[in-house]
């Protein structure tokens, strides 16, 4: 297992460099060192000579990807590429464009980010666990239809619908809660009711008819059928041996997003005013700030990675006929 | 051990009894007591609170309340003017000839080689409290040599514990001058001020490898501390808008102590860098920054005695501005910004009194505002019911739809290129265009000048007489039949272009990409048809947009210009030759250049107010008009809400630092937050019924199904 693990980390270094590369190369397709110089200079007195002290300042002064005009090793070493990219594989991810300490930015943002997506999940899994198995439970009867016919409904509106909703009807209309903001520690949590609320809500109809599939699986197989000629009654049957089977597939698939929470919810952060890791990369993007965008890019990446890798290794814990060599 | 159920019941009683649930959605945790406190918002990060950097609105809303230069605007007075701020008069302005003899006021532009700007500073004045400044008992500072062992563990400015003051002196200000010259700064007017300040270029080379902090001691040539409370700035020849640059925070003070203490090594890493935590005199202090959220301004403990104005214009007694006539400022205590980026949760917690002023955003303008018989606007019957203010105001800025005078269709000085750009003036209604697209939030602009700076003129004398007739004591705009026949006499009749025999096709370059910009665009090209002509829209993101201006490849845009300060000047030199984008990046992106108008402005831009300038300004005005290298668009109108609890409230546009004056009857707002925000329960009791209600046959079915199983 060991042996594995060191494997695909080693893996993950082409994949990662890669990855740096192509966020290089589309960035800089659209915007130029110039373009970024004149963006943080602002619109106005902004000359040749500002944006050329810009660049300096900012190690934006040397070619992209090749320096021809430098000697030996020098030629890869003193470019934007190389000078901006080693550090991020030491998860240095240096002065982002507008001067802050992106190490700092993250530490500070990935909580907020996270407070937000846990709960989601958690709750979110319960709600869509149980509304599946209910409907697992009333198979063929007219209250499964009603509960496929509002999985649909649900899934068929747009996310923004229910945050724009949700904000209209809980937070203005029955004034439960407030609208957008967000605080420290348990003062959070009255931020928090609404978005996980509605980040529940939304995932309820695709969640629940994904869940219900798996379950549909399992009841048909063998074993459901012993456990039933055993004179287990079906709620018996579907919480004591259904589920348990079941949340092998739950459970990789979960693992491999939860890394990925850190990253934070572009829309709901942007909404709710949770000063979360998603806000931020947009923020960046927009202000076309690279270095923030390229290291949420490559952290995102990482991620990713240990995701694949944590849902391997949670294969080999629930399933013990999984080995990894 | 078992709990008595009695005593569980007692404890539900004590916890429900003791939660407060009349304002449920309150965005705000801790008690407010007694003091007065200002809730706003901001819906941009904030990137800079560095004087010597920060250039944007968002960036002033901060520091302008933080720093003080020498002078700034009187709040009341009109049109704008000048008054000390940490100054105790206004400079003493001395004009010198070529060996630096002194001149008389009268004298000749052209004798004037220097002018000199002495500026006395109050005695007295101390930096608000900071670590910077802070000392131990030997008078040494405190935080100067921190170990990487002491930075390591400080998340904020705050985690250092003791703090300092010290007394403003003039050297603060030299010192702020030269770093406004350090090319390490990345000042934006740096490469403006090089042109004035003397010895500004060369301190600029000088210092080129020096850290911020090692430039103390370096002398500027142009600029001196004549004494602890006087200093002295030199500019190339005679500049007279140089003034109004001295009320800008570039100009604001700073002391040697903060970059030494900021230029630590580990320091920037942390984020606790002079652009994050700023260190002034002025009536507030940044207590928290947090961009991400939220930030916390308090008053600062030190300010200087600063009193309301006690004089104004005629009717402010009336409106009671000058109720708090003489009395000592700030009258906040403390000032709340919360980050807020969407218009929909900004709009609703300003209904429920969280936030105290609001601006209107598009989609709750019908909400807002209605249009009274006469044209005019007033609220809305709901808004009047809530006692909320509106506050209206005619913007120092200006839209315009630039031709770029090098195109060889629409530009040049030729009879065709004229005729052709005028006719267009005339098809571009722009009344319609605010009235559709802006909610009515703008005036067609007539000229350069927008209201409310020197030189604009009301009335007949002042539209534009090559788009509009003054008719029934209005302006009108010219029936499109003129500018068809101006389109004949350019020699594209009916729009026909006499090369193609087809429709004349121009081109429109635009930043506008998005699908919600389509409207505006197809109105465009509907204007542009009424002329015959086939308007091409080529759109494009913002960058590869900069670049075509750069290059002179477009030929119609929309641009605009927001005043640094209240004078002509900064509006005409758009169209100054001197300043053509493409031939000296200047930001005349027209690339306009007439010897006349340049030879007037030149003339025009050294003078003082008077009538002479006036005319002048008129005739520039009517060289503008006539070239047309611009359709004048419009100027925006500024709309904001203000609750009823808001007070001393003047719409000013070149000051910044209006917080001081700001003052709120706190025990109103406590009422009418009670009163706005008790929340409603029922739904809730009714959705548990429903959930329960349909329960029933869940489980009613249940049962069957366990009893069959069971069968």
């Amino acid at each position: 297992m060991i042996h594995y693990i060191i494997r695909r980390f080693l893996y993950a270094f082409p994949l990662l460099m890669g990855v740096n590369i192509l966020t290089f190369v589309l960035f800089f397709i659209v915007n130029s060192p110039d373009d970024m110089a004149r963006m943080q200079l602002g619109q106005k007195h902004v000359t040749e000579q500002a944006v050329s002290n810009w660049k300096q300042q900012h190690g934006y002064d040397e070619p992209l990807l090749w320096n021809a005009n430098a000697q030996g090793k020098e030629k890869i070493t003193r470019t934007i590429f190389y000078q901006k990219s080693v550090g991020l594989f030491l998860f240095r991810f240096g002065v982002s464009d507008s001067g802050r300490n992106i190490g700092a930015d993250i530490q500070e943002r990935m909580w907020p980010s996270l407070a937000l997506a846990l709960p989601t999940l958690c709750v979110g899994l319960l709600v869509d666990i149980s509304f599946a198995l209910m409907m697992v439970l009333f198979r063929g009867s007219y209250l499964e239809h009603a509960g496929i016919v509002l999985c649909v409904i649900l899934m068929s509106i747009s996310s923004l619908f229910y945050i724009i909703g949700g904000q209209f009807f809980i937070a203005k209309l029955l004034r439960l809660v407030p609208i957008s903001g967000y605080d420290d520690g348990l003062a959070a949590i009255k931020f928090l009711i609404l978005p996980v609320l509605i980040g529940v809500f939304s995932g309820v109809g695709s969640g629940a008819r994904w869940y219900r599939t798996l379950f549909l699986e399992e009841v048909e197989k063998d074993y459901v059928r012993t456990a039933r000629a055993k004179g287990l009654t079906e709620t018996q049957t579907l919480f004591r041996h259904v589920l348990r089977n079941a949340l092998i597939p739950i459970l990789t698939g979960v693992v491999v997003i939860l890394p990925l929470l850190f990253m934070g919810s572009l829309i709901m952060e942007s909404f709710f005013s949770i000063p979360g890791l998603g806000s931020y990369t947009i923020d960046a993007i927009n202000s076309q700030d690279f270095a923030i965008v390229r290291a949420m890019v490559f952290l995102g990446s990482v991620l990713y990675v240990i995701g694949l890798l944590l849902t391997d290794i949670s294969y080999t814990l629930v399933d013990p006929r999984v080995r990894l060599s | 051990m078992k709990i008595p159920t009695c005593k569980v019941l007692l404890l539900l009683t004590v916890i429900l009894t003791a939660c407060d649930v009349s304002q449920l959605n309150n965005p705000y945790t801790g008690d407010e007591g007694k003091r007065s406190i200002l809730y706003q918002s901001f819906s941009e990060r904030p990137k800079h609170f560095d004087p010597a950097v920060a250039y944007s609105e968002n960036e002033y809303a901060f520091i302008a309340q933080i720093y003080e230069p020498p002078f700034q605007y009187h709040y009341l007075k009109r049109p704008y003017q000048l008054t000390p701020l940490a100054a105790t008069k206004m400079p003493e302005i001395i004009y010198l000839n070529k060996q630096g003899e002194k001149l008389g006021e009268e004298a000749k532009d052209s004798d004037i080689v220097y002018t000199d700007y002495v500026i006395d500073i109050q005695p007295g004045i101390q930096y608000q409290p900071h670590p910077a400044l802070a000392k131990n008992s030997q008078g040494e500072y405190l935080y100067h040599h921190l170990t990487q062992a002491q930075i390591r563990p400080l998340k904020t400015l705050n985690d250092l514990k003791s703090t300092g003051s010290r007394e403003l002196t003039a050297e603060d200000y030299v010192h702020q001058i030269k770093r406004l010259a350090h090319p390490k700064m990345q000042s934006p007017i740096a490469e403006v001020m090089k042109n004035y300040i003397v010895g500004f270029e060369e301190f600029s080379k000088q210092v080129a490898d020096k850290q911020k902090h090692e430039i103390k001691n370096i002398p500027m040539s142009g600029v001196e501390a004549i004494n602890r409370y006087q200093y002295r700035i030199r500019i190339k020849g005679k500049y007279p808008q140089f003034i109004y640059w001295l009320a800008m925070t570039f100009f604001s003070p700073m002391p040697w102590e903060a970059d030494v203490f900021y230029d630590q090594a580990g320091m920037s890493d942390k984020n606790i860098t002079l652009d994050w935590f700023p260190i002034g005199t002025g009536p507030y202090l940044l207590a928290e920054n947090n961009p991400n959220r939220r930030m916390i301004l308090l008053k600062n403990p030190l300010f200087h005695l600063e009193r309301y104005p006690s004089e104004g214009e005629p009717e402010d007694k009336q409106n009671g501005l000058l109720t708090d006539a003489g009395k000592q400022l700030p009258f906040i205590d403390k000032v709340v910004f919360m980050l807020e980026k969407e218009t929909i949760p900004y709009w609703t917690k300003f209904l429920q009194g969280y936030y105290d002023a609001s601006g209107i955003a598009s989609d709750s303008f019908d909400q807002a505002i209605q249009f009274t018989g006469s044209g005019g606007v007033a609220l809305t019957d709901s808004m009047k019911k809530r006692g909320i203010q509106l506050q209206t105001q005619v913007e120092t800025s200006i839209f315009y739809m630039g031709f770029n005078m090098l195109d060889p269709t629409v530009g040049g000085n030729s009879e065709r290129g004229r005729k052709l750009r005028q006719a267009i003036a005339i098809a571009v209604d722009y009344e319609e265009y605010i009235s559709i697209f802006r909610n009515g939030r703008g005036v067609a602009a007539q000229g350069v000048i927008p209201p409310g700076i020197y030189g604009y003129a009301e009335g007949k004398d002042g539209i534009n007489p090559y788009s509009y007739d003054w008719i029934n004591d209005k302006a009108r705009r010219k029936k499109i039949e003129a500018a068809r026949q101006l389109m004949a006499e350019a020699g594209y009749p009916y729009g026909i272009d006499p090369k193609t025999k087809e429709a004349l096709i121009l081109y429109f370059d635009t930043t506008s990409v998005s699908i919600d910009d389509r409207p505006t665009m197809n109105w465009y090209r509907k204007q542009f048809e009424k002329l015959g002509i086939k308007l091409v829209i080529r759109a494009t993101d913002y960058n590869r947009f900069q670049e075509k201006m750069r290059a002179g490849n477009e030929q119609i845009f929309v641009w605009g210009w927001n005043v640094d300060y209240p004078d002509p000047e900064n509006l005409f030199f758009l169209l100054y030759g001197a300043n053509s984008k493409v031939k000296h990046g200047g930001e005349n992106a027209v690339n306009y250049e007439n010897p006349e108008f340049d030879r007037l402005f030149e003339q025009m831009r050294n003078m003082d107010d008077g009538e002479q300038r006036y005319q002048i300004i008129q005739q520039l005005q009517e060289i503008a008009r006539h070239d047309a290298p611009w359709i004048f668009g419009f100027n925006p109108k500024n709309f904001s809400l203000f609750h009823s609890w808001y007070s001393n409230l003047k719409p000013n546009l070149m000051a910044n630092n209006r917080l001081k004056y700001t003052r709120i009857d706190t025990s109103a707002r406590t009422e009418k937050r009670l009163a706005w925000n008790y929340p409603i329960f029922w739904p809730l009791a009714l959705a548990a019924l429903l959930f329960v209600l349909m329960l029933i046959p869940a489980i009613r079915a249940y049962r069957r199904r366990a009893r069959e199983t069971l069968q």
